[in-house]
């Protein structure tokens, strides 16, 4: 290839990478330009800016799509939930990775399936009813923590495998028991992973749309998700308040994302990469 | 030597599985269960009937074909977008000659924070006929006749979805993808090079293979995304116009929300065999991982 061809071929290459970027920020551009115009004005999506700023929008919607309860509830629910896959998820993975024969192999091998295997929502129900788990918090609490175990326990899995087994033995010499071991000296170094685990566990709980839809009937308990869906379907030609709306769910999950940029880009290609 | 197993007792373990086993497991079980049954909203009393459902979804010329066949042409589809333009982008933003290739990286990414759901609802309104981004973008340069009824079409609806399901997901398997090359040892490419290899030849002989267990460890996620998809479908038409979108989950929620349980739970459990006979495979990409890490 000649020196003009290599050019030629270098601008295309930036050419088609700034157009990639630019499909795939559009939307929201124009999803956050409207969430600042008026209804007649939303009502033509263009990439032009608001005539006037309606920062009032903002607070329509939080009124009216009973926002600040469901923001609440999401938050509820994402915390709770992780909050339980960490404590259980990193015992599990401590004694199965330490001594990964018998039942504890067995076991490793049975939750993680849940990686893959689908939930019976139908069956799920019946379930729920028989601990009577239907239509409560707690009951969605749990079942967020139970779906998102399997893949926190094979993150954390392959971590544990990289806190060196000395440290034990040592522990151990100066008599510590299981417990002491886990909670003073592995629990510690567990640090990083558990921070991966944070993040990508909040951001499903919090992006998640199909358990409040089956389990939860009452709106005072619907998270963010759930709202800003019912919200859509009420003021589908608003544009403007939907556009307000849905930023409004995006704001949190991008504000986890900026600050755990590291742990989220760390955590999906170590689950995908090196295991 | 110290006892393995009283220094980490299985119980440590036990958490985890107790909530696993009760609300995963259980219920898959429990729903193949009650797919040979007629358990319904209707009637409190439950009757076996067989395979009568199974011979309902299979046998007559049934619209559940047509979720199960959609499903599968959307988790053949996607997947090999997202691979595809997923990798492609992954090679291009590690060129040299790529300028901003960090600020591109991030925004190619950073639908993946988006709930599937919100992709959906930001999709339908940027794709509505009248009044969305699209049409009204493509009628300011005159290009009308490109201008269609994406999501009530008929022809159009379904390539629609998967052109949004690849949107949401294709950054994932760029950054997937991009750690995976940033691993590979550039000295194999010096090598190569030297020998006079093109860059499809490096690409072949080199980039393909190394990546191998990634992009098999990332094919059978998009695998079992495809199967189970659910929000984005719902969200985008939910399984319309008529049921020209309906898979195999919008089917399981209409069921349920009819009454219908045990149709319901009867093509959950359909999904839940197929994954299943999939699983030696997925066990095995992941167990690759930990040879390499």
């Amino acid at each position: 290839m000649g020196k003009a061809g290599k050019v030629i071929s270098c601008i295309l290459c930036n050419a088609v990478a700034v157009l990639t970027s630019l499909i795939v920020i559009i939307p929201l551009v124009v999803l956050f330009l409207n969430s600042f115009k008026t209804a007649g004005e939303a009502n033509k999506m263009t990439l032009s800016l608001p005539k006037e700023w309606m920062f009032e929008n903002y607070g329509r919607v939080i009124e009216q799509g009973k926002l600040l309860s469901s923001f609440l509830n999401g938050l509820l629910y994402a915390v709770f939930s992780v909050v339980i896959v960490v404590i259980l998820v990193s015992a599990a993975a401590f004694v199965i990775s330490r001594n990964p024969k018998g039942i504890n192999r067995f076991l490793y091998y049975f939750i993680i399936s849940g990686i893959a295997l689908p939930i019976n929502n139908v069956a799920l129900m019946k379930v729920l009813q028989v601990l009577h788990l239907v239509n409560t918090q707690l009951g969605i609490i749990l079942l967020y923590a139970a779906i998102n175990i399997p893949l926190s326990l094979f993150l954390t899995y392959g971590f544990i495998g990289t806190i060196p087994r000395e440290l034990d033995e040592a522990a151990v010499i100066d008599g510590c028991k299981p417990g002491q071991l886990f909670i003073k000296v592995i629990a510690p170094l567990m640090k990083p992973i558990v921070s991966t685990l944070f993040v990508l566990d909040f951001m499903a709980v919090w992006n998640d749309f199909t358990m409040p839809l089956y389990y939860l009937n009452n709106s005072r308990k619907w998270p963010m998700t759930l709202a800003v869906y019912n919200f859509f379907g009420a003021f589908e030609y608003s544009w403007n308040l939907v556009a307000a709306d849905i930023i409004l769910t995006l704001a949190p999950v991008l504000l986890v994302f900026i600050i755990g940029q590291r742990y989220i880009v760390g955590g999906v290609s170590a689950g995908s990469v090196k295991g | 030597m110290m006892n393995q197993n009283k220094l980490y007792p299985w119980y440590f373990a036990g958490g985890a599985a107790l909530l696993f086993f009760l609300l995963c497991f259980v219920p898959g079980m429990l729903g193949i269960a009650f797919s040979f049954t007629d358990w319904n909203n209707f009637s409190s009393e439950i009757h076996f009937v067989g395979l009568s459902n199974y011979k309902a979804v299979f046998l007559e010329n049934s619209e559940y074909l047509k979720y199960i066949s959609n499903t599968l042409i959307f988790t053949v589809v996607t997947t090999i977008m997202k691979t595809v333009v997923g990798m492609a982008l992954a090679l291009l933003l590690t060129q040299n000659f790529i300028r901003f290739k960090n600020f591109h990286r991030m925004v190619i990414f950073s639908p993946q924070v988006m709930s599937y759901l919100v992709a959906g609802l930001v999709f339908r309104s940027m794709l509505h006929p009248t009044t969305g981004f699209l049409n009204n973008f493509l009628r300011s340069l005159s290009l009308d006749w490109l201008a269609k009824n994406w999501l009530t079409d008929l022809h159009m609806v379904f390539p629609t979805v998967m052109a949004v399901d690849t949107w949401r997901g294709m950054g994932y398997i760029m950054v997937v993808v991009i750690a995976g090359l940033l691993s590979v040892s550039p000295e194999y490419y010096e090598a190569a090079s030297i020998d006079g290899a093109s860059f499809f030849q490096k690409f072949k002989s080199i980039t393909l293979p190394l990546l191998k267990p990634v992009l098999i460890n990332v094919t059978v996620l998009n695998v079992t995304y495809g199967l189970r998809v659910f929000d984005m479908i719902y969200s985008l038409t939910n399984g319309g116009p008529g049921n020209a979108t309906g898979v195999i989950n919008t089917a399981v929620y209409k069921e349920f929300s009819k009454g219908n349980l045990a149709m319901g739970t009867t093509l959950s459990s359909i999904l839940f065999l197929v994954v299943l006979s999939l699983l030696y495979f997925i066990i095995k990409s992941m167990e690759h991982k930990e040879v390499e890490g």
